[in-house]
């Protein structure tokens, strides 16, 4: 019977998995352009990612080999765990590049616990909505949840770390999936909208723009004769809107620290800083775009050996693959993204338990986050948040953790298939 | 399990398909459509990197180096790129004081040179260029960059060779993007003249760098890189050792000796004097030596022999002579008199005691006045002509196909064209019509208004030698870049056949008898050239072998007094050295290297009485 257990494993996403590895450290070891040194030399990031990747793929196996419903019983204990360790990260990590995110122990860089949070989260989550006869319409199930994923990402904060504390929020997503309003989603996207506009504006050309609208909509009901709830509601969003536009314009300007007030106008568009806070997303940006169609060749990039954009391996090694593998390249790293994310979806439908259905959800939430919000960094349409990129950037604990975070669900997936 | 949400799994899929949507169609225009982040990744990282040639070397007619290329180091610094250092080690070390290297930096900063490297010292010694690569980890942003100087071989013929300096703001507008800031380029002599020839051509090297421009590789392997062309040896026609003579003849004395080859045009010499040693023009003895040089009032720098101007007095009777008889005023046979000079009512042109009624050959080597006021009187009063002006028009011709009153064209910067004056000239001092031939008498003998360089002079003689023609004196032969052209006098060469024969007789019994030597016959003419300013000028032209001739000269001894004192001499020394390459008349030799005309107020004139 043993044999036919790993029949049920979803090879595809297996394959995936390793040729987006593979691929990864290949790039990163471009990104060091050290010739005459091997990649898998323990030198270079590429030799210490390729440890990794072993490491990963024992714990790959030890996750199949471990019985399936071990995650489901044991989901919050993970959840505390974790929970625990990012406590102890916050009080005994030193400051690296201005985080306290590395547990370390006796001197040993143990690792970046929040990477490890996010599937400790997903599986309580997914514990917590696999509970008998709960449903998002109840508000105690919300707060729940609310505390659920406030708890990472406030302790997450504490260690200055806000990209990844971004990440938690996606879980929303999944959400979505199980019933939350879809307003839950689509009220920060309009918010996000307003306050870039406000930025753009000011806010007082945003209060007569917002006023203007008023007043046609009022006249608008007035003379056609409409329903007056449509008038009111209307007054109420705009006087709200206008009162957020005002927070907005008081947090930019009082709240928010210089840097991240510089990021944010470098993004869109209000200041051309390329020696400063635009110099990443800058040479980002020529790295990918002189990669052209076909790309300048592996291991040929000018950018990428000339080390023009910093943290290469890490956060922007999406530029590798803009560079040396142009457009192709990109493109079949997206496809290969979204044929994941989209396989997961399915099988995750296909779950019989909604424990492995949302945490099949929750994962594609938190690695789409990564995925998008990373390369969208690199390709100047988001600010510099420093996030990884799945399977790609290079980092021990992030690509355990991504890879713990995938194959418990593979693991989920084929148990379900043997079982039943 | 299905459950009433299930079809919000077709939204979750449609929102991550936009997004990533939105992520392929911004790559597809920043990778595809998006032109500049090609262009910004190359000027990121491609460094274009002059390549200069090697400077051709510049020979002298026997092919010996007259001018080398040396390695020399300069000190750069990237003002950007210093970190705090020691600035007494680094003082001590290059020898300068703290206020040079505080002028410089607060000159840098001024100038807002900050990114590029901008020499902070030139021409590093060995030892120095040692101790900074020693401690280039304390000196950052400072590099020792090599660069190809000048070496001058032999300590003569600055004037010829002339120096290079750094481009000034004109050089480089006017080079049509050839040449960038710190570059040399040739500012003198031969060097300018030629500098396309021996600079060659710069070539390109384009390298891959990284963000702190430190080079990673060639860019395309190569495919873009223009090799330099090296510059072309450049050979002259300087005779190095006569030149060399000439120089040592012509020290502490002030003036200038031209020696042509009048077969050809070949200039075999050039000395002005005083000169300079041009190897204290290279490198950092330059920033000393240069303002010394420039504020003397002997003005060394400058190239008598081709800007100086001189009247050449009686070294112009071959030529009065030979328009005469072209005109046919006088023959071989004609005799004036002269009892002590030349006199008319109103007018006296003195001359010496000598026997009267001398005939044209006598005259040459006599040196008559008198002779000459006859013969230019004549030639300008022909019937032939309506008036004076005409006559003149005429004979100013003769000179302008001696070349005289005009530039001759040599291959070397500033030449000047000396003065022949014009009817223009004399119609504004007396009005037009209203002046006769004897008002302008003094020209019969070379004064007044007439000034030649000694160029000039020495290509007259190259005339009278070559009996009736002259090829553009010239410095460089090579008809490619250099062309010579023949120009004609029109004068016969019986004329010049009976002129000659009164030069050598100038050798035998005239005014330079004492010159003469056994195996080589010489002809010559002496001058003594008045000059406002005090002494008269001692001048001396000569050619020699009288048949086939291989070298005519001039030589101009500013203030020396009679022609025959010091300008025969050197130019008989010159003459013998260049011809036989010995000097048998050592006493000469002696007296002249003896004679100082610039450091002691000696004005003892002795021996010959002659003009």
């Amino acid at each position: 019977m043993r044999n036919s257990f790993w029949t049920h494993i979803d090879w595809a996403l297996v394959l995936v998995y390793l040729v987006l590895v593979v691929f990864g450290v290949m790039n990163i070891y471009s990104a060091e352009h050290a010739e005459g040194i091997s990649i898998f030399s323990g030198s270079l990031n590429s030799g210490q990612q390729i440890r990794w990747i072993i490491a990963s793929l024992v714990l790959a196996v030890i996750v199949m080999l471990v019985d399936g419903r071990f995650f489901i019983t044991f989901a919050y204990y993970f959840f505390a765990g974790m929970m625990l360790l990012l406590v102890l990260t916050y009080l005994t990590a030193p400051e690296i590049k201005g985080a306290r995110s590395w547990l370390v122990l006796g001197g040993i860089r143990l690792g970046q616990t929040s990477e490890f949070a996010k599937f400790a989260t997903v599986l309580a989550l997914a514990k917590y909505l696999d509970g008998f006869n709960i449903s998002l319409k109840q508000t105690q199930t919300r707060l729940v949840i609310l505390g659920i994923i406030m708890l990472p990402v406030l302790l997450v904060l504490l260690q200055n770390d806000t990209g990844t504390a971004i990440v938690f929020f996606a879980l929303a997503l999944a959400l979505f999936r199980e019933g939350l309003p879809a307003w839950v989603i689509v009220l920060p996207v309009v918010l996000g909208a307003i306050f870039i506009t406000v930025l753009l504006l000011g806010f007082v050309n945003m209060a007569i723009a917002l006023s203007v609208i008023l007043v046609l909509l009022v006249l608008l009901v007035l003379s056609f004769k409409l329903d007056r709830k449509i008038m009111w509601f209307s007054i109420v969003a705009v006087v709200v809107c206008i009162g957020f536009s005002y927070g907005v314009n008081y947090a930019f300007n009082n709240i928010l620290k210089p840097h991240q007030r510089t990021r944010i106008n470098v993004l869109i568009g209000l200041e051309d800083d390329i020696k400063g806070a635009g110099y990443n997303v800058h040479q980002s940006l020529i790295t990918i775009g002189s990669g052209g169609l076909s790309g300048k060749g592996y291991l040929q990039g000018t950018q990428t050996r000339g080390d023009f954009v910093p943290e290469q391996t890490t956060d922007f090694i999406f530029c590798t693959i803009g560079e040396e593998f142009g457009l192709l390249g990109t493109a079949s790293v997206v496809i290969l993204f979204v044929f994941l994310f989209v396989r997961i979806i399915l099988l995750a439908e296909k779950q019989k338990s909604r424990f492995a259905r949302v945490y099949g959800y929750g994962i594609v939430s938190i690695m789409f986050c990564h995925f998008f919000l990373n390369i969208a960094m690199t390709l100047g349409l988001f600010p510099v948040i420093g996030i990884p990129l799945p399977f790609f950037s290079y980092g021990g604990s992030s690509l355990m953790g991504f890879t713990i975070l995938l194959f418990i669900f593979i693991k989920l997936d084929a148990s379900m298939k043997y079982y039943f | 399990m299905k459950d009433k949400y299930a079809n919000r799994a077709v939204s979750i899929i449609a929102i991550i398909t936009i997004l990533a949507l939105v992520i392929v169609s911004r790559l597809v225009y920043i990778q595809v459509f998006a032109k500049e982040y090609k262009q910004f990744a190359e000027q990121n990282t491609r460094s274009k990197k002059t390549v200069i040639p090697t400077r051709g070397l510049i020979l002298d007619r026997n092919a010996k180096r007259l001018v080398s290329n040396e390695t020399v180091y300069d000190l750069v610094v990237v003002l950007k790129q210093t970190k705090e250092f020691d600035t007494t080690a680094l003082c001590q070390i290059l020898k300068v004081e703290k206020s040079y290297l505080r002028q410089k930096f607060a000159q840098f900063r001024a100038e807002s040179r900050y990114y590029t490297p901008t020499v902070f010292l030139r021409e590093l010694p060995a030892v120095v260029v040692a101790r900074l690569q020693e401690r280039k980890f304390d000196f950052r942003g400072f590099y020792v960059k090599a660069r190809i100087g000048r070496r001058f071989e032999y300590p003569v013929a600055a004037h010829v060779l002339g120096y290079l300096g750094e481009v000034d703001q004109k050089e480089i507008e006017a080079s049509d993007g050839y040449y960038e800031l710190q570059n040399y380029i040739g500012k003198s002599g031969l060097e300018k003249q030629y500098e396309q020839v021996l600079r060659g051509k710069k070539g390109y090297e384009y390298t891959v760098v990284d963000k702190f421009n430190r080079e990673i590789g060639s860019y395309a392997n190569g495919e873009f890189d223009i090799a330099a062309e090296p510059g072309k040896n450049l050979t002259s026609t300087i005779d190095v050792d006569l030149q060399a003579y000439g120089e040592l003849l012509m020290k502490n004395k002030i003036g200038a000796i031209v020696a042509i080859e009048p077969s050809t045009g070949e200039i075999l010499a050039m000395v002005s004097s005083p000169t300079f040693d041009p190897t204290m023009l290279v490198g950092r003895k330059r920033s000393e030596f240069y303002p010394k040089i420039s504020t003397d009032p002997n003005k060394p720098l400058y190239n008598r022999a081709i800007t100086g101007m001189y009247p050449p007095g009686s070294t112009f009777k071959p030529i009065m002579a030979l328009v005469g008889l072209q005109e046919g005023v006088i023959t071989q046979n004609s005799r004036f008199p002269c009892h002590m000079g030349y006199t008319i009512p109103g007018l006296h042109v003195g001359c010496h005691s000598h026997v009267s009624n001398l005939n044209l050959i006598e005259s040459i080597a006599q040196s008559c006045n008198s002779y000459y006021c006859h013969t230019f009187r004549n030639t300008i009063d022909q019937q032939k002509f309506a008036d004076t002006e005409e006559g003149f028009q005429n004979w100013r011709n003769y000179m302008l196909r001696f070349g005289l009153g005009q530039r001759l064209g040599i291959d070397i910067p500033n030449e000047v064209s000396g003065i022949m004056p014009t009817v223009e000239k004399f119609d504004g001092v007396y009005g037009e019509g209203r002046w006769r031939s004897s008002y302008i008498i003094s020209l019969a003998i070379g004064q007044a208004e007439i000034s030649l360089t000694p160029l000039q002079m020495a290509n007259m003689t190259a005339v009278i030698a070559n009996r009736g023609y002259y090829y553009t004196p010239h410095l460089v032969k090579d008809p490619i870049i250099n062309e010579v052209t023949r120009h004609n006098t029109g004068i016969s060469e019986e004329n010049f056949n009976i002129v000659v024969e009164g030069m050598a007789e100038v050798f035998r019994t005239g005014t330079a008898r004492w010159y003469a030597l056994p195996e080589i016959e010489q002809c010559g003419k002496t001058g003594t050239a008045e000059n406002p300013h005090g002494e008269d000028h001692s001048n001396f032209i000569a050619f020699a072998p009288r048949q086939n001739p291989k070298i005519a000269i001039a030589v101009v001894v500013e203030n020396g007094g009679f022609g025959a004192t010091w300008a025969a001499p050197i130019a008989s020394l010159m003459i013998e050295k260049y011809l036989t390459d010995t000097i048998t008349r050592p006493h000469f030799e002696q007296k002249m290297l003896e004679k100082d005309f610039i450091h002691v107020a000696d004005t003892s004139q002795v021996t010959p009485h002659a003009q």
